[in-house]
């Protein structure tokens, strides 16, 4: 299959680099591996964070559905779900698989909007059942009706692990405990912390897990207090009851199709640890290759919208096909406004790295 | 392990019933579920085994990446459970091993 533009991955940053691309008159397929498009926020059932005109107070799962919808009526994007993208040959052609079929797609830009996945924690026996990504979580929870255990420790207290423990709640599970080793909360948002204390989950903060019990499957773990140095302090040890253990202690972007591609990865651990080197114009280091989204550094699903805006047109407008520079700055300046929250310093540095990293390769 | 009934914010809209096999057991999901979440809605926990240290494994991402929970499903190994649909009459093992693909058979 021949197409201007290749868009692989379906979520926030996928489906609008899609249309953008498209409304520029590009022809466009998007793979998407999932049977569905919407990425992580067909889980997301709270409110979202960020701006009203960007859809804060809108659930996560509705804003999924409506640019889903966008992406379907649009006469110049082809959708192919359940379908992924599995590597580059030498001829430029791009492998589609889809349910045990190979389609090889030649296209002329290609916009990788991957996602992210979420980190494991480094410690014995995280490895057996039981000790599952919180995002995993949700997923079995939201998307398919069925929780996975009945009593819970969320290790992580950023806004993934805060919304999890209330969203437990709500389903009917019990949440022991959430543990964090922050001294103070950091990337929460208070709404969601008012919510989960008011419903009395304890938050325990300069606390980490220390010990996994089980055989087969989580028996228990052991929480502790830490000192400066993160090691437990003796005696502060609480054993837990639980058959469940959510980690969620950060995400880092899926960078596999770039490493294979020879997009220039960095280390910028700020953004969830290497990232690809690209420009406000998210161009890398690989001509026809674009990046958007959690795939080019961890933030949110609005900043993921924004920045799959600008890789759709701006590949547009690489093809030669006229698009508004206006519009492209405008979403710049949304960006720029959404990362200036005092909460996301940390994000702030690692943004400064990698646009020093461009402009040192002379990225446009 | 279990369904959710009564959620305040989602209603779940499950499909027709489906009848799966699990290490030979016949076992019940709904169309819409993955093989992933029908195990778990099942009280499977453990989906494999690892290849060195025989340690125990469940689903860790549920979003296709991670390969904690590769199985067998019809004879063929290491298919990633979370994000296949369960389809009816479904036989789904666990992997002993990295799985062997029968070709000469
Ligand atoms: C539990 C949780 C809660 C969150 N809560 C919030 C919140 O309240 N507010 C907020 O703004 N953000 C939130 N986020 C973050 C937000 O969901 C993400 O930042 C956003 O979804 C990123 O969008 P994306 O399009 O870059 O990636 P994703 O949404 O991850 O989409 C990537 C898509 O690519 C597909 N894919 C991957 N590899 C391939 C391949 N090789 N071929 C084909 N398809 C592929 C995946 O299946 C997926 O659908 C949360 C995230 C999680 C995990």
């Amino acid at each position: 299959m021949k197409t201007d533009v290749l868009v692989i991955g379906g979520g926030p940053a996928g489906m609008n680099a899609a249309i953008e691309a498209a409304r520029a008159g590009a022809s466009v397929i998007l793979v998407e591996r999932q049977a569905h498009l919407g990425g992580q926020l067909v889980k997301q059932t709270h409110k979202f964070f960020g701006w009203a005109e960007k859809g804060a107070g809108t659930r996560g799962i509705q804003l999924a559905e409506e640019w889903a919808r966008a992406v379907e009526e649009h006469k110049n994007i082809t959708v192919l779900l359940s379908s992924e993208a599995i590597g580059l040959y030498d001829d430029g052609a791009w492998m589609i698989e889809q349910e045990g079929k190979l389609i090889p797609v030649y296209p002329k830009k290609i916009i990788i909007a991957v996602g992210a996945q979420e980190k494991t924690l480094p410690i014995e026996n995280a490895d057996i059942p039981g000790v599952y990504g919180a995002g995993a979580i949700q997923t079995m929870m939201h998307v398919y009706g069925v929780l996975p255990g009945e009593k819970y420790l969320i290790v992580g207290a950023g806004n993934i692990g805060v919304i999890l423990a209330y969203q437990l709640a709500q389903a009917g599970a019990e949440v022991k405990a959430v543990v964090d080793v922050l001294p103070k909360l950091g990337g929460a948002y208070w709404v969601h912390v008012t919510k989960i204390r008011r419903m009395g989950i304890p938050l325990y903060m300069k606390h980490t897990v220390i010990e996994i019990k089980g055989d087969q499957w989580v028996e228990s773990a052991t929480i502790a207090e830490i000192d400066e140095k993160f090691q437990p302090i003796p005696g502060t040890e609480k054993e837990l009851d639980v058959d469940t253990i959510a980690i969620s202690i950060g995400l880092s972007p899926l960078t596999d199709l770039m490493y294979q591609a020879g997009v220039e990865l960095i280390w910028i651990p700020e953004l969830g640890g290497l990232v690809p080197v690209h420009s406000e114009n998210m161009r890398t280091t690989k001509p026809n290759i674009y990046v958007a989204g959690d795939a080019s550094g961890i933030e949110e699903a609005t900043t993921a919208a924004l920045e799959g805006k600008i890789a759709g047109a701006v590949a547009a407008k690489d093809l030669g096909l006229t698009v508004n520079d206006s519009d492209i700055e405008e979403w710049k300046n949304e960006l720029g406004q959404l990362r200036d929250a005092p909460l996301l310093e940390k994000l702030r540095h690692g943004l400064h790295k990698l646009h020093e990293a461009a402009k040192e390769r002379g990225l446009q | 392990m279990k369904r959710i009934e009564n959620h305040p914010i989602l209603t779940f809209k499950r499909g027709k019933k489906i009848k799966f096999y699990f290490e030979g057991k016949e076992m019940w999901g709904y169309e819409g579920d993955t093989i992933a979440s029908a195990l778990v809605a099942n009280g499977v926990k453990v989906f494999r085994e690892s290849i060195k240290l025989h340690r125990p494994r469940g689903f860790y991402c549920a979003i296709g990446n991670c390969s904690s929970c590769l199985m067998t499903v019809d004879g063929v190994p290491n298919i990633r459970t979370c994000i296949t649909p369960l389809k009816e009459g479904m036989h789904i093992e666990r992997i002993k091993g990295k799985g062997a693909l029968h070709y000469e058979d």
